[in-house]
């Protein structure tokens, strides 16, 4: 196959409105990821967290952190803890963006339909009963094949001709998290009273304690994920114009299908395998960016990503700074943020589809 | 001439219900055939067998003497191109980028630097160049299916299926879209049209396949298949095919006042 250019698919202004928007997103990216690795109870100032960085990478420019204790934060701490953040933070948005896209439905997201809770029950069966079959993996390939099994779950019932009525698919997503909750449940009363502890904060969602040796294990898996779903995004604008139509423009509907379904397993496994549940993103981000640049899915799976990144980076800081001294669960401030939201989106859907479309 | 796009011997059933039985149908290039018959008969079926997406229980169907069912999509989508009844949009992309969409098959070909061209063309013809940078759910039904013809027109298929392309439409845009349609089958293309209108199809078909409970009626020239006899025995009510004063036009009717006295 020969490579081609990719052409401009969209008027002149669309194309500006995209490229100012992958800009500023890029651009608080990294100023948050800066800002974020120095605000903290060991304070490090901007310039030297940049500092730090490039006497790292063998650059002699700019000044080392003052505090003695200054580099061992930022390097083992504070680094690995942003870039978690960032992340889980496009593992989520993407992932919504690409279940969005193959249930034609911008209201489904892995958090409502009941996969992450199902991502969950896997990851804490490892917590239970102990597995390690897998070693640092472990956590991270059950969470993926209970997310995987909930993703066939839920695209099985919710389904009819074709596509997905937004009433069917709450509903799974209600009978989805019931089930998962009952699970979570049962594995809560068996486990001793430490792993106990550890399924209530993680059910919480929360990015403390993140190390080296996690992000070395979410990195590999939410890049893979977000690369596929870049690979997809062309084919998934077709299917929204159904699937009879994709399949007479030459898109193999069952497996664009399959294939997109153990992405989004993959994605929400990356996301929930360390940091737990957290909620909504994948369901504020990418709607946030169709407003701004409109729906198509070349610009936005890579758009949501990157704002996927910002949004969990700029919602860690706050809870880790909003309450001094205490780490405030992630996924109850993007809940307590995403909720309304919702609502918000469910009454908008309503009205302009004049019904549950 | 030689059929492009064939029938042979088609069944379709789902569960006890005959949809297709038996059918065989073949359409050449340069020739605009269009389908008609009463609700139920099996004209969208007909059209989904044809087009590949069904697989017909018996029988087959071979476009350039190959199995549609075994040819590759993106293969077969460079070949031909549909028109559903139904044209529904997930998210809502604007009319420009809809219609750009039947491209698609064309990426990575030498015919993808047409693109621009072909797309600016396929908008003037189905005359929504003005509404394309509207988005697509803020259209009417009927600027919906014009879009979604001139997306179609977009995919510049040799074989062109349309199912019910002008209901929506009015008459001006009825006549546009079916006096195109049978531009493209004078340059070479196979054109298969489901339609109600039967004046309509009499205008602009080459040929007319009457369908009837899954069975072909008639085939035939439009002043041959036609008939008031036929008509009416198929859509079981009275019709009477006149021909209009002055001009070699067929004008088919309801005969009302002899439904009426039926019905006494």
């Amino acid at each position: 196959m020969t490579t081609t250019l990719d052409r401009p698919t969209t008027t002149a202004p669309a194309r500006t409105r995209s490229t100012a928007l992958f800009v500023g997103l890029a651009l608080a990216l990294v100023v948050l990821a800066v800002a974020s690795a120095g605000i903290g109870q060991l304070h490090v100032a901007p310039s030297e967290v940049v500092g730090s960085i490039l006497h790292r990478i063998g650059l002699d420019w700019g000044p080392s952190p003052a505090h003695p204790n200054g580099d061992a934060a930022l390097w083992a701490i504070r680094f690995p803890r942003v870039v978690m953040a960032a992340l889980v933070g496009a593992a989520l948005a993407t992932g919504g963006a690409l279940m969005q896209g193959v249930f034609g439905n911008p209201l489904a997201d892995p958090g409502v339909v009941g996969v992450s809770s199902g991502a969950a029950v896997g990851a804490c069966t490892v917590i239970v009963l102990g597995l390690a079959f897998a070693g640092p993996w472990t956590v991270a390939t059950m969470a993926f094949v209970g997310g995987l099994l909930t993703t066939i779950l839920v695209y099985l019932t919710a389904r009819e001709n074709g596509r997905t009525e937004v009433v069917t698919l709450v509903l799974t997503g209600v009978a989805v998290n019931a089930v998962a909750g009952a699970a979570l449940a049962l594995l809560t009363f068996l486990g001793d009273t430490q792993a106990r502890e550890q399924i209530v904060f993680w059910q919480l969602g929360s990015l403390n304690g993140t190390r080296w040796p996690y992000v070395a294990v979410v990195a590999p898996i939410v890049l893979l994920g977000i690369g596929g779903a870049v690979a997809v995004a062309r084919r998934l604008d077709l299917l929204a114009l159904g699937e009879r139509s994709a399949r007479h423009l030459g898109v193999d509907v069952e497996r664009l299908r399959v294939v997109c379904l153990v992405l989004v397993a993959l994605l929400t496994a990356g996301a929930v395998a360390f940091c737990g549940i957290i909620a909504f993103v994948g369901l504020v981000v990418p709607h946030l960016i169709r407003m701004a640049v409109g729906p198509g899915h070349r610009v936005l799976i890579p758009a949501s990503a990157l704002g996927g990144a910002v949004l969990l980076l700029a919602a860690d800081l706050v809870a880790r700074t909003a309450v001094p001294y205490a780490d405030l669960p992630i996924g109850m401030l993007t809940a307590l943020v995403g909720g309304p939201f919702f609502f918000w989106l469910i009454r908008r859907t309503r009205r302009s589809a004049g019904g549950w479309a | 001439m030689s059929a492009v796009l064939a029938a042979h011997g088609v069944h379709v059933r789902f569960g006890q219900a005959r949809i297709l039985d038996g059918v065989d149908v073949a359409v050449a290039a340069g020739e605009l055939v269009a389908l008609v018959g009463p609700n139920g008969a099996g004209k969208s079926t007909l059209l989904s067998v044809l087009s590949g997406d069904t697989a017909p229980d018996e029988g087959r169907v071979e476009l350039d003497a190959a199995d549609v069912r075994a040819m590759r999509l993106d293969e077969l989508a460079r070949r031909r191109a549909v028109l559903l009844q139904e044209n529904r949009l997930s998210f809502p992309f604007p009319v420009q980028d809809v219609v750009r969409m039947g491209r698609a098959p064309w990426r990575g070909t030498a015919r993808e630097d047409a693109d621009d061209e072909v797309v600016a063309r396929s908008l003037e013809t189905a005359d929504v160049s003005h509404l394309a940078a509207r988005r697509f759910p803020t259209l009417s039904g009927g600027e919906k299916a014009r879009t979604s013809f001139a997306r179609t027109l977009a995919q510049e298929p040799g074989v062109l299926l349309l199912d019910e392309p002008t209901a929506a439409l009015d008459i001006r845009h009825q006549e546009a879209l079916l006096d195109e349609a049978r531009r493209w089958a004078r340059a070479g293309a196979s054109v298969v049209v489901v339609l109600h209108d039967l004046t309509l199809a009499a205008a602009y078909a080459d040929r007319v396949v009457v369908l009837d409970s899954g069975r072909v009626r008639g085939d035939g020239r439009p002043t041959d298949v036609l008939t008031g006899e036929l008509l009416t025995d198929v859509y079981r009510y009275p019709i009477e095919v006149i021909r209009r004063p002055g001009v070699d036009e067929l004008v088919v009717l309801p005969v009302r006042t002899a439904a009426l006295l039926e019905t006494r």
